[in-house]
């Protein structure tokens, strides 16, 4: 009777370690991912809908995310643009240093954030590298909204790239040749026959950039200034909250970016399901 | 003026590529991008804290706070590394090994690290074990302090690192299948034989990329274990959290230094990522190649 149980939600197997494995990836994923985050869920819901409203529509916090959200949209459509440049130069052209190009790809995903926030405010400070170059311009990039979008760019690059890659990998040369021996110039080939291909995976490279970007702290806070209303984002406004012993901003804040990353992640599984249906692959 | 020069056909080009003025044009656009944004800040790192000499760089890791950070950051990613390596095996094992209900739901929930704010990541266990948290009371009359100590900074650090093996195995050893394992086993092997034999020689480069980007993320971060550390000098810092406290107090040189030693790591990390893609590519998961 039990065996018959068990095989109605799995399939038997004659590989030991089922229970064990299974149990303890339940058991580790509760404690450290799941009873926390539930947690601080529940610890949102001791506020009323007024006072969860008041917190999430007070100016301070309305600014910190359409600074987060705003600056990491600017951020990922760079990475857009120049991601999709970056991944086709990669995969389509041969020349010297290419390999190591492609590893430094990564660099963003190997450098700790405070290292890159240092290093950008560095280079982008009024007397630094970039930053001497920009002041006769009258442009100022550190410690204004312009820093936060550079940092957030630095720290969506490699999304954009390693998911084109692969795709552009995979295009079937022969669609560009029947492109081209139907009278189609190379320009209206890429634009017409080869983008629609990329499509998917350059957007959801796009939401995997901006998401990042919405949380990312590390590289920001050293750039940003950190003006309340201005150059404030909205991890570090949970950090205040928390440094002030506001528990309950700092959970409104907090649930309110998590409800943020949930839509992104639905757009993300949105993209993929249309893109199979459209093109037969992710 | 020859009439075969001016004869002469246009140099081909196969229709399936862009002309050379374009294709230089696209290359020059991406090394100037990549260049700007990675390059160069990776290079005003170490000519930053070399700035001072090499005396001075010397006499800025001397600093008793800052050996306390590094032992620190090696104690934190000695725990979080393994326990990570120890789920990421288990989690693989279940998920490729066996068919069953709702592994696509475990699969997601696996990686929802990943798409959590770090500062959220530190939030919740202030939420559980902070001083008005959820058990901070119970911990408090027990002595046992987890907010501001290091139990907590292992905590965040493993939260944050969570998916990297598990994600990087489960596609892999899906791809392989499971007729090695039950091969081994109608032939008699135990399951830690089993494992150890068949299963582990075929995933152990997979296994080390894992562990690799794990390690590289756990002696980095900051917003997760910045929002639980305290930032007690000579305590609770890890090296990314005393790069902003020596930032902070204008220790230029200092705050370099350190942070030219993570960006090493950085740059040791992609060197053998690399070296494992080149050389072992076709043993890796299809994601990371």
């Amino acid at each position: 009777m039990s065996t018959l149980a068990i095989a109605s939600w799995r399939r038997p197997s004659i590989i030991p370690g089922f229970g064990l494995t299974l149990g303890f990836t339940l058991t580790y994923l509760s404690l450290i991912v799941l009873i926390p985050i539930i947690a601080l869920v529940l610890r949102t819901t001791a506020l009323s809908w007024q006072e969860y409203w008041a917190i999430a529509s007070s100016a301070r916090v309305a600014a910190a995310l359409r600074l987060s959200f705003g600056a990491a949209l600017i951020g990922a459509a760079i990475n857009a643009v120049f991601g999709l440049i970056v991944a086709w130069v990669l995969v389509r052209y041969e020349f010297p240093g290419k390999r190591v190009l492609d590893a430094i790809v990564d660099l963003p995903f190997a450098l700790p954030t405070a290292v890159a926030g240092i290093a950008l405010t560095a280079i982008f400070d009024k007397n630094g590298w970039i930053g001497q170059l920009l002041a006769p311009l009258g442009i100022q990039v550190a410690y204004t909204w312009l820093g936060v979008v550079v940092a957030l760019t630095f720290i969506g690059l490699p999304f954009v790239v390693r998911t084109l890659q692969p795709v552009i990998v995979e295009i079937d040369r022969e669609i560009e040749e029947a492109a081209a021996s139907l009278g189609a110039d190379r320009w209206h080939a890429v634009v017409k026959v080869i983008m629609p291909t990329l499509l998917p995976a350059l957007l959801t490279g796009f939401v995997l950039a901006l998401a990042r970007g919405i949380g990312e702290y590390g590289s920001v806070v050293f750039i940003a200034g950190n003006i309340p209303y201005r150059t404030e984002i909205a991890p570090l406004l949970i950090v205040i909250r928390l440094t002030e012993f506001d528990y309950a901003g700092a959970t409104a804040v907090a649930t309110l970016m998590l409800a943020i990353s949930f839509v992104m992640f639905l757009t993300i599984n949105l993209i993929q399901a249309w893109a199979r249906r459209r093109y037969g692959y992710v | 003026m020859s009439d075969v020069a001016l004869a002469a056909p246009p140099v081909w080009r196969a229709p399936t590529t862009e002309a050379r003025p374009v294709k230089l044009g696209l290359i020059v656009i991406a090394l100037l991008f990549l260049g700007l944004f990675l390059v160069i800040p990776l290079m005003v790192v170490f000519v930053e804290a070399l700035r001072g000499g090499l005396g001075a760089f010397a006499a800025a890791l001397g600093d008793q706070d800052t050996f306390a950070s590094i032992e620190l950051t090696l104690l934190v990613a000695a725990i979080a590394v393994p326990a990570n390596l120890v789920f990421g095996v288990a989690a693989a094992w279940a998920i490729a090994k066996y068919e069953f209900r709702g592994k696509t739901v475990l699969t997601t929930l696996i990686d929802l690290p990943f798409s959590v704010s770090p500062v959220i990541a530190g939030l919740i266990y202030v939420i559980m074990f902070g001083s008005q948290g959820y058990f901070g009371p119970w911990l408090k009359g027990h002595g046992v302090q987890i907010i501001f100590a290091v139990p907590g900074i292992v905590l965040a650090t493993i939260f944050v690192t969570f998916p990297f093996v598990a994600r990087e195995l489960i596609p892999l050893m899906q791809e392989q299948g499971t007729q090695d394992e039950e091969a081994a086993v109608s032939l008699g092997a135990s399951g830690l034989q089993t494992f150890l034999r068949v299963t582990l020689p075929n995933v152990k480069w997979g296994l080390m990329y894992g562990v690799l980007l794990c390690n590289a993320r756990a002696m980095g971060e900051f917003g997760a274990v910045s929002v639980v550390s305290g930032h007690i000098r000579g305590q609770t810092n890890t090296m990314p959290l005393q790069i902003e406290i020596l930032y902070n107090d204008y220790q230029w040189v200092a705050a370099f230094a350190v942070a030219s030693l993570l960006a090493l790591l950085a740059l040791l990390t992609l060197v053998v990522k690399s070296a494992l893609e080149w050389l072992f590519g076709h043993e890796l998961a299809n994601g990371s190649r």
